[in-house]
């Protein structure tokens, strides 16, 4: 929670003026308003919890740990559904695909390779990821390839998708779960041994900070070169310390949920440490999974701004006749649109399989729908053109919460479906309603 | 009886056109050619296959028979890729802008300038299109919002400084000042004459009379598909144009 405070008190004293800072620091409202979102369900749930229940467990680092490393499967497809949705189209094979992903994942790494190479070998995680994102990147190609060559439409060809994959995530193996999976492939999934520690995480929180404060050194310089208009100092001196204290916020936070006791005894017992008698304070640091959803949502943020395939997204979004016009091939674009998908989607099986440490034929039924859901919250127009990859992270950040929330909170499940869809329809009310006000 | 003005090599040459869709001969054998520093018209009724005609050249359609050949040489054109490398640039009637992108993400469509390591470099795609822009609308301001956001005649000198900006040799002009006032239609026509000076060949699809009789040096008129003739605007009225579109029917001057 350290970081939304830091945030608030960084604001709070300019909120007279409010449109003038935002003007001033060029802040996107609309990024404000999903975070006050997201920050308005954490601080809602947990005083429900204070004083209903007597205990309020959701604004603790243990819960904010887990809700970070539940998010990752789900915020990593969503960095892909915002790339496909932009141009129209729609993905609801990405849940069945990744199942068909993580069996044939598990199949390779458990029944396969300890054949070829002995149990435990440390290049069985590394071919099993690469088998598991070929895969995917294969699969969603071609989807995109009877999208924009056949002409048949995206809802039809991974509609087909969800229940060819389903299907065939149970058939490979007949049904059977395979566990457990490669123990260094595990890690991926985050738990304790897959997070990078105290020391770890404050490197790479320094890292992250020294990119912020380059990017607005960096940006302050082009401005200056091409007389743009510059923002003005302050303005850049509340930037640097915003992002930097939600790094800070978030080392903090993760640092400060420590080990179980019995992983700590295990280990200390394996290492020969003496374990005092109040215990050992082994901080969880950043999970593995997390750190990966954050490069992957810094790559996409680099992708759709700086390149010319972002470039070229946008504008098949929002005009696709005049992006055919401009000499961009949008049926090649639309299949590598869908490859990347594919691509993002086998990561996020190597991620869910890994947490679960087991491959099973179910593993992301409905996430489609958690991710289509997670990039329209984010703001991503299902009209085209239109969409984030922050937001539709904080989308599923936002899902996430809910869900995570409603558990803690002891709603039961038919009541958690009906508030998501409740949440979904509203969201994208409210985002039209911002939409016609600014036009 | 007067022909054809110019001599030597025609800049573009397009040779016994033909395309139908469904049964329906859109453009039914058609030639026409166009010089460097020339306007050439066309005109006709909606529908009488004068678009479908350009976009052939422009690369937007494929003939199903015909050649185009470019400075004397036969051109393939395949897509709007293969016209752009041919230096011919389209202002649709439509403009063919992305609405979610600003000018300069539109100006560069297709053609963004890179940096280092190939990526983006925005700052001096804004730049060059500031400059741009303030030789051709210099009241322009709005860089840095959608051109959703923009008026009719911003939209346009967007697509029209995407059209200048590239060096173009052919430039094929569908209706440049349908939706435009007059004070920036006047600034379309300033355009097209310095633009001419400087030695390009423009193709002006057009339905105002006056505007073709004051812009362009020859006009071709087709109706149903079918080429009627063509002539040299000096030596004709407005009202031998009329004719030819109206009633198909060929003044004495016209080739």
């Amino acid at each position: 929670m350290t970081q939304t405070t830091t945030s608030s008190s960084a604001s709070g004293p300019k909120l007279g003026p409010l449109g003038r800072f935002l003007k001033a620091t060029e802040i996107d409202t609309r990024l404000l308003g999903m975070v006050g979102a997201l920050v308005a369900i954490w601080v809602g749930f947990h005083l429900y919890g204070l004083l209903v229940n007597g205990t309020g467990v959701f604004l603790t680092p243990r819960n904010l740990w887990n809700l970070s490393v539940q998010t990752a499967s789900i915020g990593i497809m969503a960095c892909g559904m915002v790339l496909v949705i932009i141009t129209r189209h729609i993905d609801l094979s990405v849940g069945s695909l990744l199942g068909f992903t993580a069996m044939i994942m598990g199949i390779t790494q458990v029944w396969v390779l300890p054949q070829w190479f002995g149990l435990g070998h440390p290049l069985i995680w590394v071919v099993t990821s690469i088998v598991g994102l070929i895969l995917g990147t294969i699969v969603g190609g071609f989807h995109g390839w009877l999208v924009a060559y056949r002409g048949i439409p995206a809802f039809i060809v991974t509609l087909g998708g969800l229940l060819v994959w389903r299907g065939a995530a149970f058939l490979v193996a007949r049904g059977e779960t395979i566990s457990p999976v490669d123990s260094t492939f595990a890690l991926i999934g985050g738990g304790p041994y897959g997070s990078i520690g105290a020391t770890g995480s404050w490197i790479v929180g320094l890292l992250a900070c020294a990119g912020i404060l380059w990017m607005i050194v960096h940006g302050r310089k082009q401005r200056r070169k091409f007389e743009f208009p510059l923002r003005p100092l302050w303005a850049e001196y509340t930037l640097a310390i915003l992002g930097c204290g939600l790094v800070i916020g978030a080392v903090l936070v993760v640092n400060a949920y420590p080990w179980p006791r019995g992983i700590v005894a295990q280990y200390a017992e394996a290492n020969g440490i003496e374990v005092p008698p109040e215990g050992l304070f082994i901080s969880h640091g950043f999970a593995i999974p997390v750190l990966i959803l954050a490069v992957v949502g810094i790559v996409m943020t680099f992708v759709m701004t700086r390149t010319r395939f972002g470039r070229y997204v946008m504008a098949i979004g929002g005009n696709p006749d005049a992006a055919e016009l401009a000499g961009i091939d949008t049926r090649w674009m639309t299949v590598k649109i869908f490859a990347l998908m594919g691509f993002l989607t086998g990561l996020s099986a190597i991620v869910a399989s890994a947490r679960l440490n087991s491959a099973t034929n179910s593993l992301g039924a409905l996430d489609e729908l958690y991710v289509i859901a997670a990039a329209v919250i984010g703001g991503t127009s299902l009209a085209g053109g239109v969409g984030t990859i922050y937001g539709a992270i904080i989308g599923a950040f936002v899902m996430q919460s809910l869900k995570t929330g409603m558990v803690l909170i002891g709603f039961d499940a038919a009541m958690q479906d009906i508030v998501v869809g409740l949440v979904l329809v509203l969201a994208v009310y409210v985002d039209k309603l911002y939409r016609s006000r600014t036009k | 009886m007067s022909g054809n003005p110019n001599s030597g090599t025609p800049l573009v040459e397009m040779r016994d056109i033909s395309i139908s869709f469904g049964g329906i001969k859109a453009v039914d054998h058609v030639s026409v050619d166009l010089y460097p520093g020339e306007v050439v018209g066309l005109l006709g009724h909606n529908g009488a296959g004068k678009s479908t005609l350009i976009k052939c050249l422009s690369g937007a359609y494929q003939a199903d028979t015909g050649e185009i050949f470019i400075n004397g040489e036969k051109a393939e054109i395949e897509n709007p890729r293969d016209a752009r490398k041919y230096n011919i640039e389209t202002i649709y009637q439509t403009l063919a802008l992305a609405d979610n992108l600003d000018a300069a993400s539109n100006l560069f469509l297709g053609r963004e300038l890179v940096g280092a390591g190939g990526f983006l470099d925005d700052a001096q795609m804004e730049a060059e299109t500031r400059k741009i822009m303030g030789r051709l609308n210099p009241n322009f301001r709005k860089f840095n919002v959608p051109v959703s956001a923009l008026s009719g005649g911003q939209r346009q000198s967007v697509a029209i400084a995407r059209a200048v900006y590239f060096n173009a040799k052919i430039l094929i002009m569908d209706e440049p000042t349908a939706a435009l006032g007059p004070h920036e239609t006047q600034m379309v026509a300033e355009l097209i004459q310095e633009l001419k000076r400087q030695g390009l060949g423009i193709f002006l699809i057009e339905h105002d009379i006056h505007a073709v009789m004051e812009l362009c040096d020859r006009a071709v008129v087709m109706k149903n598909g079918q080429r009627v003739g063509c002539v040299n605007v000096g030596e004709v009225t407005d009202d031998d144009i009329l004719g030819m579109i109206i009633m198909g029917k060929k003044p004495p001057q016209a080739y």
